[in-house]
């Protein structure tokens, strides 16, 4: 629902950049939180009592429920279960699994209050959350045909560069095909978690006109609706007032060819353009 | 002599809780339309975020100066190491049920509205409220909650009826505070912080109501709660997806589990009609919001909507669903506005507008709910099939979903807009909003085929952007009227929300840490001032005669008036 936070690295326009916190600093004695995710983990519970709850959990509930408590054929998931998130010690949980749900489907079990408090030792050691890092394990995303690429690599990207010439050794340089991929989409991109892009874009450019008619020429280190900045060849910082189309400016930023061509591309072209960039060595 | 005092304590005590529920704000203040003060989130029950004000005009704009600047600090205070007022702020008055070792990080961000009562500021930020003078910043009383944890991304204001002020907590508290001193009245629990709600929203005030909703990204049932404002007793409590057997909307989810883990948070304030005592508000995604099969192949009712509650109630008399089967996290929470006025010659209608973050605009009938304008207002957003359905829906494109091998979609996550309010001037009968045009590619990452929960399930990684500008639609045909894009280059984040006033001025910050005036009729700069990145949307009010305009910039607010 919020959007999340966004890597400082990242291109993208999102509006919620501005949310950016910095990295919590540790103290001692405290527990720090990140502004996305601070729901404290539960307290580590009695190991044998895990135990006995995964046996008994393993044999009459893993068939509905799923091993990995995630929900199964027949049975919801009781990982982001209201009941099983509110339970401490399987005082919510001791009800529903005593007298079943007939009105759902599920039986009742006898279990004791200690039993169902060993299950919900158990069911508890599962941690719910949307973000799971040991579940990112996606398969590659090398999907395309190389073929199919090389003729969308002609016709949309042949006109400045080259698979002999600039490009020559991409996939060797960017070994990670989804980083290769973003980094074809827009260079600059797909860096993140800290780690500098592949490829550092060129900066954009300008040529400015003054009314006297002088033409200051430097790359662009700022601009706005009021002001742009420029390092001129010499290394100097020079910067201009803009008001209205005074002073002329004329920009040059090389990304604009590959912001254009953003809207144009099938799904299908992305991924055959990246399958022949892989074989790029 | 005894009992002589027991009178005067009575008389005393008496005197002070005539004070409490009869002075302060009334609610009765709220019905009128936004001019000398800003009493809660939008200013009025418009939502319009239209000012009467206007000392400040296109001809004295240029004289806008910098009238005070004040930095808040967050956080339970320096403690007995203060000094005492008037050489240093006043001491923090400290509430909350966490232990005190929950440290957050990041600095203070002021992301909300800030409430103008009686020449009182009241400002927010997660787990803290201020009380400033409005004359010159001054801090009068702040207080702090001490936090369990929970997600710390915003809060977007307090909401005050008499005396007293509410806000909400990361931590799922609605609390009360007097208004005149600082001092927590009592603090309820208003959500499960085990079930990972998190509470940002403003509360609004209506009547003898208090009106908060929840937010939440892992899979839960969203909900908006009424409470009296004197006891904090709850009132109703309206659920935004189906949790009974016979539920409306149930027949649009896979099943009744699914629909009670579905999400639709409405974690932005709505907007109030007297006339008919329905309070209008959006709905969030639904949940899980990427790998959605779980959820069914419906329409995941009452998620992504604009949904109508009789205030009394807490029924629901319509809605309209924005983005029916929302599958990329895309809100429809955004505050909505209300309009009045002739409608292409069919005469009179009461309308709400809204701008969802998925790109498409809409004008409604907010008697019936009945659309009578779609519009894309996005140039670039591709999530959805060229044609809308009969009843003026986008469709969804599911191979724009995600792919193993990468979706190219826009908009990135931010969406095409978000939670920074728009405004409307009836001036020039325009709707204002900042838009964000962007590319993202949507990574399956989970091939489980139950899926994900919450926000998982996809690696999200942007491409880049196309551009950021205000926009101007015209609610009778849908048409943008203009749209001024922020020159820049490198990094570019969102504008800011939007304020206008009847000095035909729209006030907003741009992406590179100007704020901004606007002529209203064609998007062109009148005068600016470069304080940093604006964090909430500007507002207006009046003290001592002279008109303020209020922005935050971070953990700063900055008040400009006429030299």
């Amino acid at each position: 629902m919020r959007t999340p936070l966004i890597s400082a690295i990242c291109l993208c326009a999102a509006l919620v950049a501005v949310l950016h916190a910095q990295p919590p600093q540790g103290r001692g004695g405290t527990v720090v939180t990140s502004p996305r995710n601070a729901y404290p983990d539960r307290p580590a519970g009695d190991p044998d009592a895990i135990e006995r709850g995964r046996a008994l959990y393993s044999v009459n509930c893993a068939f509905c429920h799923g091993a990995d408590t995630r929900g199964g054929d027949s049975g919801p998931s009781l990982l982001r279960s209201g009941v099983v998130l509110d339970d401490r010690n399987g005082e919510l949980i001791a009800p529903v699994v005593q007298n079943g749900r007939p009105d759902r489907g599920m039986p009742k079990f006898g279990f004791s209050a200690d039993q169902v408090a060993d299950v919900a030792a158990f069911i508890h050691t599962f941690r719910a959350a949307g973000y799971d890092e040991s579940r990112q394990k996606p398969p590659s995303i090398l999907v395309g045909d190389a073929k199919a690429g090389e003729a969308v690599f002609s016709a949309k990207c042949a006109s400045c560069h080259s698979a002999t010439g600039d490009l020559r050794g991409i996939a060797t340089k960017v070994a990670d095909d989804k980083l290769l991929q973003q980094t074809w989409l827009m260079p600059g991109s797909g860096g993140g978690r800290g780690a500098p892009p592949p490829v550092v874009p060129p900066a954009p450019t300008a040529v400015v006109t003054l009314p006297s008619g002088a033409r200051v020429e430097g790359r662009v280190t700022y601009l706005d609706d009021f002001m742009l900045a420029l390092t001129t060849a010499d290394g100097a910082h020079r910067s201009f007032r803009i008001e209205g189309n005074t002073p002329k400016i004329e920009l040059k930023d090389p990304l604009d060819a590959h912001r254009a061509l953003l809207g144009s591309y099938s799904d299908r072209d992305v991924h055959n353009v990246t399958a022949y960039l892989a074989t790029l060595k | 002599m005894r009992t002589r005092l027991l009178v005067v304590i009575f008389v005393l005590a008496c005197a002070s809780w005539m004070t409490a529920a009869e002075g302060g704000l009334d609610p009765a203040a709220l019905l009128k339309p936004l001019s000398d003060s800003w009493p809660s989130y939008s200013g009025d029950y418009t939502g319009r975020r239209y000012s009467a004000l206007k000392q400040v005009d296109q001809s004295t704009v240029k004289h806008l100066s910098l009238a005070w600047t004040a930095r808040l600090a967050g956080g339970p205070g320096a403690g007995g190491a203060a000094l005492p007022p008037p050489f240093g702020p006043p001491p923090t008055v400290v509430g909350g049920e966490g232990r005190g070792d929950v440290v957050v990080g990041g600095a203070t961000q002021i992301k909300g509205a800030i409430l103008e009562v009686e020449n009182v500021l009241y400002v927010t930020a997660p787990d803290n409220v201020w009380a400033l003078d409005a004359r010159d910043g001054h801090e009068i009383w702040h207080y702090f909650w001490k936090t369990k944890g929970g997600t710390h991304i915003g809060n977007r204001g307090a909401a005050m009826w008499h005396n007293y002020l509410y806000f909400v907590t990361p931590d799922d508290y609605f609390v009360s505070i007097d208004a005149r001193t600082g001092r927590e009245r009592w603090h309820k629990e208003a959500a499960s912080f085990a079930q990972q709600y998190f509470l940002t929203s403003a509360p609004m005030t209506i009547g003898d109501h208090v009106i908060v909703g929840t937010g939440n990204d892992l899979d839960s049932p969203g909900y908006l709660t009424s409470y009296d404002p004197e006891t904090g007793e709850q009132q109703w409590r309206f659920y935004t997806v189906p949790m009974n057997p016979g539920d409306a909307g149930l027949e649009t989810w896979r099943n009744l589990d699914a629909a009670r883990h579905g999400g639709g948070h409405p974690w932005l304030p709505g907007v109030y009609d007297p006339d008919t005592h329905l309070y209008i508000f959006g709905t969030g995604n639904p949940t899980p919001a990427y790998t959605s099969q779980t959820r069914g192949e419906g329409d995941n009712l009452f998620t992504c909507a604009i949904v109508a509650v009789n205030v009394d109630t807490g029924q629901m008399a319509w809605y309209y669903q924005t983005s029916p089967h929302d599958t990329h996290d895309w809100d429809s929470a955004q505050t909505p506005v209300l309009v009045d006025g002739d409608f292409r010659g069919s005469g009179p209608r009461r309308m709400v507008l809204t701008a969802s973050r998925n790109g498409y605009y809409f004008t409604l009938d907010r008697q019936t709910g009945e659309r009578m304008i779609t519009s894309k207002f996005s140039a670039t957003v591709n999530w959805a099939k060229p044609e809308l359905n009969p009843r003026g829906q986008p469709v969804r494109d599911a191979s724009k979903d995600y792919d193993v091998g990468g979706a190219l979609v826009s908009s990135a996550n931010g969406g095409a807009t978000n939670w920074p309010p728009p405004s409307y001037s009836p001036d020039t009968g325009l709707f204002y909003v900042p838009l964000s045009e962007s590319y993202a590619m949507y990574y399956l990452s989970e091939t489980d085929p139950r899926g994900a929960m919450g926000l998982g399930g996809k690696d999200e990684v942007s491409v880049g952007s196309l551009g950021n500008y205000i926009i101007a639609i015209d609610p009778k045909t849908g048409r943008t009227a203009w749209r001024h894009k922020f020159r820049t280059v490198g990094v570019a984040r969102g504008a800011s929300g939007l304020l206008t006033t009847a000095g035909r001025l729209l006030f907003g910050g741009d992406v590179s840490g100007n704020f901004v005036a606007f002529d209203p009729a064609n998007g062109n700069p009148l005068w600016h001032a470069r304080i940093g990145q604006v964090t909430n949307a500007p507002e207006t009010y009046l003290v001592d005669g002279r008109q303020h305009i209020l922005v935050a910039a971070g953990d700063t607010l900055y008040a400009f008036t006429l030299d």
